[in-house]
């Protein structure tokens, strides 16, 4: 691709981003190196402890700042859980408050200009689609044993037609795991990758650039809602899951 | 998609989500940050959040049952002073109209004592004038019958004094 | 897979997978417009039915990701 434009100046790499690159030195990637997926991992990590720890440390009724944002947080995923999930999965609250945080953090840190995004990795997001995955059937299949199952037997539904929508509901059920992951990380690739696109522009277009340049801060912008909103439709989809687990009844 | 230039940097090629090489190296380290958040969050964040918020919620509780109790304190206190005011309302009524029999009794003692004034002057005066009224009648006849009796002199016809008198008499009944 | 052949093909193809991202783009703003309606007719229960629509704009983004997807595999994996 770029093999002929190397006098142009038109040089996109969208995707060099994306590149998983070991923090000391230049060896090989084995499974233990510390990479920038390590560093941004990290960096969530102790924002996360900044956000929610550090903030409330001291208690207080009348809540700081920091505080305040703190059980904004704890608030929103608890009443989601309560709403979506119903009371019963309640007890999987702080594995879900995990899994929106950490969406959450990543997706926001990524924002930040040379950052590396962890959750634009379909590594990642699988892994978490993964454990939701296993998360719920392993959970539905201990708590209702073979009723489970009868979530793909539509008893609503005129007996001929049944088999076909088992069939149906049981693809649709496998393929929760992909859709879930390739949403997140498909989003976040996405909108990376466009601001990269439009960043390469402005380096080619001289004083023409300020219009690539304020469609980035644009994009930008919608960036940062979209890094908003996957986090909770990551998050409420895996209370929606959940549900079928832990709820009464499902039809 | 191999091209010289992304070769040349060492980077990766084409897709990098697509370089299964690094999954391993993902995979373990996404596994170790959410076991850390998980612990960190469930061992220590989510408790004390979840007890500020049981806290902050037993303390609103409390502090809006006083509230109720101080407003129903209010309330007491607005009641009792109703009726005091009530009262005083009432017994201010009565002495306002203890007052005003008062002074209509002694409006009408005084009024009573100037009637029977007024109606004493009143005889008296009546008294006078009738008197004055006599004095004048007999003042009249006196002066008609003198008159008369000069008239008769003049005129030359011999007259006593009992007959012009009694003609005068006579004359000022007619 | 080498030649200009391929390389023509694998670019007319990438292009023709984000026509793709146009469905998806149609599914959420029918979405976004309906729940508009409704929310009009009916302010007082909007709120609650928020999580439904980020639900059901979350399901229609998540096939136009698979088309784009699609795209960036041809060109950058194929």
């Amino acid at each position: 691709m770029a093999t002929e434009e190397h006098g142009s100046g038109l040089q996109i790499h969208p995707m060099d981003q994306f590149v998983v690159k070991p923090l000391f030195g230049d060896g090989p990637i084995e499974w233990y190196t510390p990479t920038n997926v390590t560093l941004w991992m990290g960096i969530a990590v102790v924002a996360m402890i900044a956000l929610l720890v550090l903030s409330t440390r001291r208690r207080a009724i009348v809540p700081s700042r920091g505080q305040s944002v703190a059980e904004l947080f704890y608030g929103f995923i608890h009443k989601m859980v309560e709403d979506v999930a119903g009371h019963e999965g309640l007890k999987f609250f702080p594995y879900i408050m995990t899994l929106f945080m950490f969406v959450f953090l990543s997706n926001m840190l990524g924002l930040i200009p040379m950052s590396f995004t962890t959750t634009s990795h379909i590594a990642v997001t699988a892994v978490l689609a993964l454990l939701v995955f296993l998360t719920v059937t392993l959970v539905g299949l201990y708590r209702k044993g073979l009723g489970f199952l009868s979530m793909f037997w539509v008893s609503s539904a005129p007996l001929v037609l049944r088999p076909i929508l088992a069939v149906i509901e049981l693809i649709s059920y496998f393929v929760r795991p992909l859709s879930h992951s390739i949403r997140l990380g498909g989003n976040l690739m996405a909108g990376h990758a466009v601001i990269k696109v439009f960043a390469g522009f402005a380096g080619a277009m001289g004083i023409a650039s300020v219009v690539p340049i304020a469609a980035i801060a644009a994009i930008y912008g919608l960036e940062t809602l979209v890094a908003a909103v996957q986090a909770y439709v990551f998050t409420i989809l895996t209370c929606v899951y959940l549900r079928d687990a832990v709820g009464d009844a499902h039809h | 998609m191999a091209t010289e230039a992304t070769a040349e940097a060492g980077k990766a090629v084409g897709m990098p989500q697509l370089d299964f090489s690094t999954w391993p190296n993902q995979i373990f380290w996404l596994l170790v940050t959410l076991v850390v958040i998980y612990f960190v969050l469930s061992r220590i964040a989510l408790p004390r959040i979840g007890a500020v918020l049981a806290d902050r919620k037993s303390t609103i509780t409390n502090d809006l049952a006083a509230a109720e109790e101080l407003k129903q304190k209010a309330v007491e206190a607005e009641k009792s002073y109703n009726e005091a005011l009530a009262n005083a309302r009432t017994e201010a009524a009565k002495i306002v109209a203890q007052a005003r029999a008062e002074i209509q009794k002694d409006l009408d003692a005084a009024t009573a004592k100037a009637d029977a004034e007024i109606a004493a002057k009143a005889a008296e005066s009546e008294k006078t004038i009738a008197e004055i009224r006599d004095g004048a009648a007999q003042a009249v006849s006196e002066v008609a019958r003198d008159v008369a009796a000069e008239l008769v002199a003049a005129l030359g016809v011999g007259a006593d004094a009992k007959t012009v008198t009694a003609a005068v008499a006579a004359r000022l009944k007619g | 897979m080498e030649g200009e052949l391929a390389l023509l093909g694998k670019y007319i193809g990438a292009g023709l997978a984000t026509i793709g991202l146009g469905g998806a783009g149609i599914g959420v703003g029918h979405i976004a417009g309906n729940f508009l309606a409704g929310a009009l007719r009916n302010p007082s229960a909007a709120p609650g039915q928020m999580a439904n629509l980020f639900v059901g704009i979350a399901f229609a983004e998540a096939l136009g990701i698979f088309s784009f997807l699609i795209a960036l595999l041809l060109m950058f994996a194929v």
